[in-house]
């Protein structure tokens, strides 16, 4: 036997150690994978399970269904989400990247923790309508999961929190930062603008930037961007209780926003140019719409046909392609 | 190896010997950890709680039948007569009528001692509430969790009244919320009777808390089943949690 120093070194590391690394031109996130380090092996699981169907009750669906890497995992074509036995729900599925800047999530911010926002989907009827002790009991047996979590957590037991954590550390490694854009900002090659995006980028930090903030393009306020005079879906106040957030919604996210159709948290809008006309002509004068929609008594945010489609321009620099071929993130056939 | 390691733990072992044995030799002063069963006795005012067929009538004079009665407490201390307080780590116990197993549970590793009351927190504290996935008694899949709208689930009651305009008569009572203005965590302090809790490190003693589910119904605001007959949350879930705080558990007798 030798000594303990030299078993050391001969410990095998993955040719790439995985570690989470926020961008430069980002702040610091808001989960810091604290009680939940990320390992190759704790990744990898992650990503199984991300893509299992046995996670849902009739084995047909899994988180990859509604949340589509070529869609940066949002659901493309899809203005509210279909899960198990057809059923339709009532809200579209958001794109899922940067969740560790996220102090909230969904569009009414109902769940306040990465590691809680997959549950919701787990055992919601209208989209995997699995109970959690079936999941455990299913995974446990169902080799080679008992392998897979004992290389993540150690040994072969399966519980929910090892599933959200696993899940976790596979959704919470999902970073979008090689735009076009973030380029741009970080002066770095591929980041070079043509006029009609300079022109879309002065525009959006004059008329959108307040709300949708960069570097993640919000500020994660709850508000109104006017879609309806009498919305059907009570979005915040749901959560809240609050007249004041009936009707109101999280802002989104716009970084890839070019391939993340249909938008809003119905999929109203199938393009961006029907975006960009509703805020130029369509905003509706709803309680709770935001003041700086209605600016000395107009509504929404004139634009002519030029700069809406400079704003566009602007928008698709927003999408970036390396994050979403990215091999590590890929569907992997059912086991 | 494996003799350094044999031989590390000796001498750690005496160590840990040395300083317990240093510590006997105080007088007055108990040693060890204990443990100490608490069993809850799940009633409606006098009446013991039968789900599904015991029939009660609430302070505002409204019949109903309980068919769930669920409950959690966490963070339990223990406290001395000199007001010093023992709080008991990773105390979250969840309560179901409906699984005997879950009335009568041992918490371990109290240490030994006199203690004339105990604290506990009616809910999930708020720090576990806003925290990660969790296991254990905390774990989702016990259930007592919203999941649209992330957080336990402290005390959940239902059942049914004649008086309910809800659907099939149903009462649902499902009260929770740890932020303001509708937080609904709330603290209670419960004396022991005369003698007290004596924790031994080679006794079990036994605490009995009467648990009244009728509290949920009277005190600061007698619920009137016509006008409220359920909520998840919100400004009502409030009223009744100070209803509940008022006096749902008592200590009734302690075998020591
Ligand atoms: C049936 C379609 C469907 C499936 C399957 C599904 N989701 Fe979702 N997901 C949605 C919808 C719709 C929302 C938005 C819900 C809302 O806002 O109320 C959402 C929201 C989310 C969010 C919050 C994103 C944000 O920005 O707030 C995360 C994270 C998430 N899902 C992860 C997962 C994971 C992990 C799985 C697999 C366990 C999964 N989803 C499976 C449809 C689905
Ligand atoms: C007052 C705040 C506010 C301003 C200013 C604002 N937005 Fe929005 N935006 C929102 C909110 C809130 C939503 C989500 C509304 C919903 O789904 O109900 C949204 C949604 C969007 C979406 C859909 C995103 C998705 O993933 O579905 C796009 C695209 C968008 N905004 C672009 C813009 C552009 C471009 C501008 C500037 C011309 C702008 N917004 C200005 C608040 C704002």
């Amino acid at each position: 036997m030798v000594g303990i120093g030299c078993k050391k070194n001969n410990v095998e590391m993955p040719q790439t150690p995985i570690t989470f690394a926020a961008p430069s031109n980002f702040p610091a996130p808001v989960y810091q994978f604290t009680d939940n380090t990320v390992s190759q092996a704790g990744f990898d699981l992650g990503h199984r399970l991300f893509y299992e169907n046995a996670l849902s009750i009739d084995n047909s669906t899994n988180c990859g269904s509604c949340h589509q890497q070529f869609a940066a995992f949002a659901n493309l074509d899809h203005k509210v989400s279909h899960g198990v036995n057809n059923c339709f729900g009532t809200r579209n599925a958001p794109p899922l990247f940067n969740l560790v800047w996220q102090p909230n999530f969904m569009w009414d911010g109902g769940v306040h923790h990465i590691e809680l926002s997959a549950l919701n989907a787990l055992v919601n009827p209208c989209e995997m309508a699995n109970t959690l002790d079936n999941i455990v009991k299913t995974l446990s047996n169902k080799p080679p999961y008992p392998q897979l979590f004992k290389n993540a957590f150690g040994s072969t037991e399966i519980n929910s929190q090892r599933l959200f954590k696993a899940l976790t550390q596979f959704t919470g490694m999902m970073v979008s930062a090689n735009s076009t854009y973030d380029k741009y900002i970080r002066k770095e090659k591929g980041g070079e603008f043509t006029s009609d995006e300079l022109a879309g980028y002065a525009l959006f930090k004059q008329k959108c930037n307040t709300c949708h903030s960069e570097p993640l393009f919000t500020n994660n306020s709850f508000t109104s961007n006017g879609l309806d005079i009498n919305p059907k879906d009570a979005g915040r106040e749901i959560i809240t209780l609050a007249m004041a957030d009936f009707g109101t919604f999280r802002v989104p996210t716009l970084r890839n926003i070019a391939v993340t159709s249909p938008y809003m948290h119905n999929g109203r809008f199938g393009t961006l140019d029907n975006v960009l006309k509703h805020y130029n002509s369509g905003v509706k004068n709803h309680n709770n719409l935001d003041a700086k929609l209605k600016q000395n008594g107009v509504l929404g945010i004139p634009l002519s046909a030029t700069e809406q489609q400079q704003i566009i321009s602007f928008l698709k620099t927003l999408t970036d392609n390396e994050f979403i071929h990215d091999p590590k993130f890929a569907e992997l056939p059912q086991l | 190896m494996k003799p350094i390691t044999i031989f590390k733990s000796l001498a750690f072992a005496t160590l840990i010997c040395t300083i317990l044995s240093c510590k006997k030799n105080n007088n007055n002063e108990f040693t060890g950890l204990g443990k100490v069963n608490l069993e809850f006795d799940n009633m409606v005012g006098n009446q013991e709680l039968e789900l599904n067929t015991g029939a009660y009538i609430n302070a505002n004079g409204d019949d109903f039948k309980i068919t769930t009665f669920k409950y959690r407490i966490c963070n339990l201390t223990f406290n001395k007569a000199d007001g010093s307080k023992t709080l008991i780590p990773e105390s979250y116990l969840l309560i179901d009528a409906a699984d005997e197993k879950t009335t009568l549970q041992t918490i371990s590793d109290v240490p030994a001692g006199d203690y004339v009351s105990m604290d506990f927190v009616i809910g999930v504290d708020s720090l576990r509430n806003f925290a990660g996935a969790q296991t254990g008694a905390l774990d989702p899949a016990k259930g007592m969790y919203w999941s649209w709208n992330t957080g336990y689930i402290f005390v959940m009651l239902e059942g049914t009244s004649s008086k309910s305009t809800a659907m099939d008569n149903m009462l649902m009572f499902h009260v929770g919320g740890a932020k303001a203005p509708d937080n609904t965590i709330r603290k209670v302090t419960l004396p022991f009777p005369t003698g007290g809790l004596r924790v031994r490190s080679n006794a079990k003693p036994e605490i009995h808390l009467y648990v009244d589910a009728g509290c949920l119904f009277k005190g600061n605001t007698n619920i009137n089943f016509a006008t409220l007959s359920g909520f998840m949350g919100g400004p009502n879930a409030v009223t009744v949690a100070n209803n509940y705080a008022m006096g749902m558990f008592s200590v009734t007798h302690i075998h020591n």
